[in-house]
């Protein structure tokens, strides 16, 4: 029997990526190489990565969804498409923007920069983050699998009953959907628990709260958020799908069952989920600003504490999506008031950006004009939910296209701006060449007047009364030219999205090589090379300030300093040190696991269960359930060589 | 100050003549129900901007400023030595922004208990009971023999409130009238109220605006606000029964009439009683066809009959194929119906 070790003071070492104790930590880190090594790795850069490309390519086929609903919109009486096509259209492409692309490609910043953010090697469940990303993408291709055949969701995606009911939506439409979400909500949990252990178990010793980035404070918050909304809409899809295929009475009117029951449900979830999806974004945003505004951001805890208010009010006011459904005039009111309140927490971010920019040096790369320019759309987009806000107004407002104006501006403004301004930031880090700036500014004039060419008129349309959802219209109502006018511009947008994209091919192939540190940026991923050796830092950091690699150029008499390339080693096996919640104190040396198939295979038996409920063969439910269980007790097993290390 | 007093004096033209936003503008409304929202939302909107332009001309200040009074040092420094500084943005600029937030919560508040009541009680009450996709509107008595139904044409009394109770038979619709006030979601199994009023006699659009099937795009209706002695004239006509055929094509048009429709239409007076599509006793008194989709034209009328599913697709009125000889009587037959 052999003898574990159970405890171990770790080895302090001086050490950088050329140092020979970096050859033992690459050998303990390296998967298998080739396809093996594809479908087993566990390396939270890889899986970043991934989610980066899935989210991606799903963004292109939501864009190229709209770009066939803007053909048909053009002009009055369009007849490209039935009303069927336009219903399965809408609906896929709301499906696929908010939740195959806009949460996925913040997570795949995440993924793949929070343990370089933090100090760490990896996140605190490696395994769980690759299961994470399988069933993502299992999820996404079950959603897409009617698409194809023609039988799509076709009820929008907040997919409101009577409508999406058995009744008067019989095919398999609704069940993919339904099924396909509850899937998805798989996905989402698992990765949220991941983060949220992670920031809490895994930052480098030194790293107390009050000094982690922004962007890990907006991904945090998002990801608690996620674990109190995804239940109510993993539970009233289950419910929905129970309806229509086991005849229970959830949302059956003829039975007592209550229609507006579902809209509490989606939208207690749809509400923290659109925070969700650009609290991270406009983490981004706070930790890049900075670094091309040469000083610390402005009121660090202010927005801090304002990402994690948002969030807080963000659960009390789902009900502002319901203005018209007939509620008491008194929780009318409550609701109106909390929206309003969402105002202050973010007035709070955009003044300290502002005040950023007023006391820095700006410096012009594209990725300073992306997030320069967020910060007008968000307050574009916020202005209009603060209209919406309002209950009487909203009652005029509601269900036109003043709202598809107004979360076009908070989900590209707030989410797609600073995603591709966060590309060209950190682009440089994952592939190790900078991208061309004067194609990227080029793409960023494209993309910037295209959107409000586009998308603002659609605020007019609004006001004009154009309802939302309608796949024609008659000429005569005056919708004609702003429509034109929204089609050209979109396409403008989608010409810049075009030249980003190629952009990042020219980049990858003849960019011009990065280094550690192209920006001169403060944060702890641009200590390490471009891209980063797969064990992420040859020593673990010591961290000191909030801006590690700005120490030298702040009056700093007194302080200590925080040290890069000289602190534990761990190099025996794949380690990383496991730190205190709040101070960042060392308390364990955590052995992480090696790469593995266990995560891929229980995606894909969890996959085939669901497969069996859609098609109502319960064998097969019952054969994936059985090896979905297998799967989890072998990823289970306990390994010895896993137990942790008391230090 | 003077290019913002214009910019004012610019947007109060547009509000006052707002014929350029179309027919389902809100821009202008029509009545106390959309009074106090109109002024909101034209005060919401002006200070929307405002805070726009001011964001715009911080962000490119800010940029400029920045740019020009420090530029010549070394790019790889810090524009300052400290983390400090720069709080006072944020505590003026969320000071004002609440200020007038809060200003804006209790404009919004009255405006809510303003609308939530009619000025004064309503004289009477329409029952709108949408279906795919088409609305059928109840005038109730106290006599039953004086309450009548009519479809997708709402008629009322200049300068009286009237109150709605919507619900649905089927699936979630809206009910609006944008130039008269809000929506209010039709939704099945619980009767929704609201209230309209129109101070202006005139024609008002109205549409389905939640998503409810294939022809969501094509469920408009009407609302004909006239005189008070106009109004009760129409109301006496639509409670009067249809008159009897008189031709021999229009007495055989009634007979394909309930050979072919009478199961899911009604005529006042007959024996056509179906309750499944609208009410067609007064057919020719109604200005559009298929839920304001077409103008109610002999011509349009037999289009629609003879082939509704390439007019409205997806429709709940199926193709009756008729001989040419048998449409043209029904549609004679349905000419009589004024």
């Amino acid at each position: 029997m052999t003898i574990t070790e159970t405890r171990r003071a770790p080895v302090i070492a001086q050490a950088t990526d050329a140092s020979p104790s970096s050859d033992t930590l690459r050998k303990s880190w390296e998967g298998p190489s080739g396809w093996r090594g594809w479908l087993s790795t566990v390396d939270h850069k890889e899986i970043g990565k991934r989610y980066l490309l899935t989210a991606f390519g799903f963004l292109l086929i939501g864009g190229l969804e709209a770009a066939v609903m803007r053909a048909q919109l053009a002009t009055p009486n369009g007849h490209l498409l039935s009303a069927e096509e336009y219903a399965q259209l809408f609906t896929m492409h709301g499906v696929t923007m908010i939740f195959l692309y806009a949460l996925p490609v913040l997570s795949g910043f995440s993924n793949y920069l929070w343990p370089l953010l933090l100090g760490s090697r990896d996140m605190a469940f490696p395994r769980l983050n690759a299961f994470s990303y399988w069933v993502f993408l299992f999820a996404g291709i079950f959603l897409y699998a009617s698409f194809v055949m023609g039988k799509g969701p076709d009820d929008g995606w907040f997919n409101y009953v009577p409508y999406a009911s058995r009744e008067f939506n019989p095919g398999p439409n609704i069940d993919v959907y339904a099924l396909g979400m509850v899937l998805l909500g798989v996905s989402t949990t698992v990765g949220s628990i991941n983060f949220i252990v992670t920031v809490i178990r895994m930052r480098a010793p030194g790293m107390s709260i009050n000094r982690i980035p922004i962007l890990v404070w907006g991904t945090l918050t998002a990801s608690v958020g996620n674990l109190f909304a995804v239940p109510a809409v993993s539970l009233a899809f289950l419910m929905l799908w129970m309806d229509r295929q086991l005849g229970t009475h959830f949302f059956d009117v003829a039975n007592g069952g209550q229609p507006l029951l579902w809209q509490h449900l989606f939208w207690m979830f749809g509400h923290p989920w659109v925070y969700a999806i650009v609290l991270p974004a406009m983490g981004i945003v706070s930790d890049g600003l900075p670094t091309f505004c040469r000083r610390p951001l402005v009121g660090y805890t202010a927005v801090a504490l304002a990402t994690v208010t948002t969030m807080v009010l963000g659960f009390g006011v789902w009900a502002h999506h319901m203005f018209a459904t007939g509620l008491p005039v008194m929780s009318l009111s409550y609701f109106s008031a909390s929206s309003m309140v969402i105002v202050i927490p973010s007035a709070v971010a955009v003044f300290a950006w502002i005040a950023t920019i007023w006391t820095g040096r700006p410096v012009f790369t594209t990725a300073f004009l992306y997030f320069s320019s967020f910060v007008l759309l968000f307050v574009i987009g916020g202005v209009s939910g603060f209209m919406t806000a309002s209950v009487p107004l909203d009652m005029q407002l509601t269900h036109t296209y003043f709202v598809v104006a107004h979360l076009h501006y908070v989900l590209i403004g707030i989410n797609v701006f600073p995603v591709i301004g966060g590309i060209y930031f950190w682009f440089p880090k994952i592939t190790g060449r900078l991208m061309n700036e004067k194609l990227g500014k080029w793409s960023f004039w494209i993309m910037f007047v295209g959107f409000n060419v586009g998308f603002f008129p659609m605020h007019i349309l609004g006001l004009a009364g154009m309802p939302r959802r309608i796949y024609t219209y008659p000429s005569g109502l005056g919708w004609g030219p702003w429509n034109m006018a929204a089609t050209v511009g979109s396409y403008v947008f989608a010409i810049g999205i075009a030249m980003f994209l190629l952009n990042v091919w020219i980049s990858l192939r003849r960019g011009i090589a990065a280094g550690p540190n192209p920006w001169n940026a403060p944060s702890l991923e641009w200590s390490t090379s471009s891209p980063p050796p797969v064990y992420n830092f040859a020593v673990i950091p010591n961290v000191a300030s909030r801006y590690p690699l700005w120490e030298g150029y702040m009056d700093d008499e007194g302080r200590d300093r925080s040290t890069i390339h000289e602190g534990l080693l761990l190099d025996q096996g794949r380690e990383t040190i496991g730190t205190t919640a709040l101070d960042a104190e060392p308390a364990v040396i955590l052995k992480m696991p090696d790469d593995t198939y266990t995560p891929l295979v229980l995606a894909l038996t969890l996959t085939l269960a669901f497969c069996g409920l859609l098609a109502l063969a319960w064998w097969a439910v019952g054969v994936g359930v059985v090896l979905t269980l297998l799967a989890a007790m072998v990823w289970l097993w306990p390994e010895r060589k896993l137990s942790q290390i008391e230090r | 100050m003077r290019p913002r007093r214009l910019v004012i004096f610019g947007l109060a033209l547009v509000a006052a003549d707002a014929s350029w936003a179309g027919p389902m503008s809100y821009v202008q409304t029509f009545g106390p129900a959309g009074y106090p929202v109109t002024r909101l939302g034209w005060g919401l909107a002006i200070i929307s901007i405002c805070v726009c332009v001011i964001i715009a001309l911080l962000l490119l200040g800010g940029i400029f400023h920045g740019r020009v009074a420090r530029t010549g040092n070394d790019s790889r420094q810090l524009a300052v030595r400290r983390d400090a500084g720069g709080l006072m943005w944020i505590y003026i600029g969320v000071g004002l922004s609440s200020l007038v937030l809060i200003g804006a919560m209790i404009w919004t508040l009255e405006v809510t208990a303003v609308i939530s009541n009619p000025p004064r009680t309503p004289a009477f009450t329409v029952q709108v009971s949408a279906s795919q996709w088409w609305w059928a509107l109840r005038y109730d008595n106290e006599q039953p023999s004086r309450t009548f139904t009519t479809a997708n044409e709402i008629h009322i009394p200049v300068g009286q409130p009237v109150r709605f109770e919507v619900t649905s038979t089927d699936v979630i619709h809206s009910f609006w009238v944008p130039k008269l006030g809000g929506k209010m979601d039709v939704i099945p199994g619980q009767t929704n109220v609201t209230w309209l009023q129109a101070d202006q006699p005139g024609v008002y659009r109205g549409e389905c605006a939640v998503f409810c099937g294939a022809d969501h795009a094509r469920m408009a209706l009407l609302v004909i606000a006239q005189s008070p002695a106009n109004f009760r004239a129409w109301e006496d006509a639509q409670r009067s029964d249809a008159p009897q055929p008189a031709t021999p094509e229009e007495q055989q048009g009634q007979m394909v009439f309930q050979s072919h429709c009478a199961a899911c239409h009604s005529v006042r007076g007959t024996d056509a009683s179906g309750a499944v599509g609208p009410d067609l006793s007064h057919l020719m008194s109604r200005r559009t066809l298929a839920a304001g989709l077409l103008p109610d034209t002999p011509g349009n009328l037999a289009a629609w009959i003879g082939h509704p599913q390439s007019i409205k697709p997806g429709s709940r009125m199926p193709d009756p194929a008729l001989s040419s000889a048998h449409l043209a009587a029904l549609v004679a037959y349905l000419q009589t119906l004024h």
